[in-house]
């Protein structure tokens, strides 16, 4: 993108997994949508309609649903097991690492409604917690897409990939942070723009964003790189550390607890390699988190164009 | 004791579903359907059965009431206002920014005793509590209110097994058996028959009652420990959306909110329930 590109609003990142899944689901009759009573968050319907045969339906039952999934992925199938985050990465933490992970079969789980997507329905269904529990579980690929283009790649990859993914989707609609002819590869970030003063890292629904603050930051003269860091593990350190020598400063964002997720991984990824420069994480702090909707817990901590905007001005000592 | 006639009973669950409506369309979320089909059992709980009151709401030997299907919170919500555990006008604020009143039961709003609304917990919670009513010998019991799709939780049958192994005759779990969850009937999603017979053979005394019935409710309600040892299992049948003609057993009532027309209609069918002397 250029910076001064205006931002196209495109579908909810959830739409376009609905829509990529009926593709491969035609294709391959061993594609098979797992859900939890989820179809109709998961925008599955319509999938469910065109391939009757190739979605299994569980119940209320999400540590049955990863058990289940493993069982059908240890036979060649290619399982989407669909449920919302919150409930899927902690309700059925260990069936995702025993039967899944540990047991090395490649089952794609798809935390949906992610993140705050759900605010105002409270912390029971916020997944802020699911990359900290599920980046400490070895061989456990995971992908936050930023925009419609990184979805539909994701789901792509994932489906070809033979490894366990976790892939996480919100249910807002997402600008359109890239032009489409770009080459999406797991664990490879981004640079949706260039700039050396300030980097903003962000992944998810959080790189929107980011992108409106740089907007913000350039027309103060102030150059700033943006990186959507999709993959969250295996991490991209190489553009971490670049960003870390050829920008000033670093501020990372993410839909999810400061604890464990992105900034904590960039944040040890500079440190060890001996460099040292002014960093922020911006993120749900540890404390109940507010109540209100995805909207209003982005503004209430900062998670917007002008808050990261302020952040960065304050981390480079302009403000 | 019975403190309500059932005529006087039905009046208030008129005013509840009256209440909880206007509070969905004003927060524009909600779980419309659950909300309604489980109108009548809280009504009967709260003031028929629970020794529970803003006055004794941290004596130990209150009575519990733990709901399992945290999502239809906002008939919770209107049943705690009416018993005078807030203001009502309180619930103006549910689900905006900074409300104490989320969209599932959290202890931040006065008279809640658990922050549910994952599936599927509130049976070992209550198990919990009633277990430590028989060790320390309080008098209180144990309610609990499940969904049907609910029931396909694992969870509650490791509970249902643990609290037939301590004897917990002090428990009651109640489903709410309107026959729907999200996608469809329960008998299409993930079969939960015979229910009857699964809790029975879990060493549960089981009893039906017709949900909606206040004088079965009182009664089925109050009556227990039937069985001494035995922890109880109410299969309450209830209709999904019930009070409003075109919400009632429809499956897409279950988080919709009604639009403008569709409230002021739902609002009018319920009204002419209403006697004002009441
Ligand atoms: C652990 C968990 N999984 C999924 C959900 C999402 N969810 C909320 S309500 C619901 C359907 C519940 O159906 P049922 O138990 O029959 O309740 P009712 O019909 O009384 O509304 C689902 C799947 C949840 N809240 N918790
Ligand atoms: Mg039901």
């Amino acid at each position: 993108m250029k910076i001064t590109d205006k931002l196209i609003k495109g579908k909810a990142n959830l739409e376009i997994y609905s829509e990529t899944l009926i593709e491969l689901g035609l294709s391959d009759k061993d594609v098979l949508a797992v859900t939890s009573d989820s179809r109709g968050s998961g925008k599955l319907v319509p999938f469910a309609e065109k391939l009757p045969e190739q979605i299994v339906e569980i119940g209320i039952a999400e540590q049955n649903l990863v058990g289940v999934a493993a069982g059908l992925a240890s036979t060649g199938k290619k399982v989407f097991a669909t449920s919302p985050g919150c409930f899927l990465a902690t309700r059925s933490l260990e069936q995702i690492k025993n039967d899944v992970a540990y047991s090395n079969y490649p089952v794609t789980l798809v935390g949906i409604s992610s993140g705050v997507s759900y605010g105002a329905l409270g912390s029971t269904h916020h997944s802020i917690h699911d990359v900290a529990v599920l980046r400490a579980i070895h061989n456990l690929t995971i992908v936050v897409p930023a925009d419609n283009f990184e979805a539909r790649e994701a789901v792509k990859a994932a489906a070809a990939f033979d490894k366990p993914v976790y892939l996480k989707f919100g249910k807002k609609n997402m600008p359109h942070l890239h032009s489409g002819d770009e080459v999406f590869e797991i664990g490879k970030a981004f640079t949706i723009v260039d700039g050396s003063d300030v980097a903003f890292i962000a992944c998810g629904e959080t790189v929107a964003p980011a992108f409106e603050a740089a907007q913000k930051l350039h027309e103060n003269g102030i150059s700033v790189r943006v990186v959507s860091m999709h993959t969250l593990k295996p991490l991209d350190t190489d553009a971490i550390l670049k960003a870390a020598r050829e920008c000033k400063a670093i501020v990372t964002v993410e839909e999810h607890s400061i604890s464990g997720g992105l900034g904590e991984a960039c944040a040890s990824t500079i440190l060890e390699a001996g460099l040292f420069l002014p960093f922020k994480r911006v993120g749900i702090p540890d404390e109940e988190t507010v109540a209100g909707s995805q909207v209003e817990i982005f503004e209430h901590y900062g998670i917007t164009g002008e808050g990261l905007c302020n952040t960065a001005l304050k981390l480079l000592n302009l403000s | 004791m019975q403190k309500y006639s059932d005529y006087e009973l039905e009046q208030k669950s008129v005013r509840y579903r009256i209440a909880l409506l206007k509070y969905i369309k004003r927060a524009n979320a909600g779980h419309t359907g659950g909300d309604l089909s489980c109108t009548d059992i809280l009504n009967v709980l709260y003031n028929e059965v629970l020794n529970v009151s803003p006055g004794n709401f941290s004596d130990p030997n209150r009575d519990r009431y733990i709901q399992s299907k945290g999502h239809s919170v906002e008939a919770l919500y209107v049943v705690l206002a009416d018993k005078g555990f807030f203001p009502e006008r309180d619930l103006e604020t549910m689900c905006r920014y900074k409300s104490p009143y989320v969209g599932h039961p959290t202890r931040k709003v006065r008279g809640i005793e658990f922050n549910t609304g994952a599936l599927g917990h509130g049976l070992s919670i209550s198990t919990g509590i009633a277990l430590a009513g028989k060790k320390d010998q309080l008098p209180y019991r144990v309610f609990t209110l499940l969904g049907d799709g609910e029931l396909a939780e694992g969870s509650n049958w490791e509970a249902a097994m643990l609290a037939a192994h301590y004897k917990l005759d002090n428990l009651v779990a109640i489903l709410d058996h309107n026959t729907l969850q999200i996608t469809g009937r329960n008998s299409e999603v993930c079969n939960p028959y015979p229910i009857e017979e699964k809790w029975k053979a879990f060493g549960w005394n089981v009893v039906h009652t017709d949900g909606h019935n206040f004088a079965e409710l009182r009664k089925v309600l109050n009556e227990t420990p039937t069985v001494p040892g035995k922890p109880n299992f109410v299969i309450a049948h209830t209709v999904k959306g019930k009070g409003v003609s075109f919400m009632e057993d429809i499956k897409k009532w279950h988080h919709r909110v009604p639009a403008d027309e569709e409230f002021e209609q739902a609002i009018n069918e319920l009204k002419v329930q209403l006697n004002e002397n009441y």
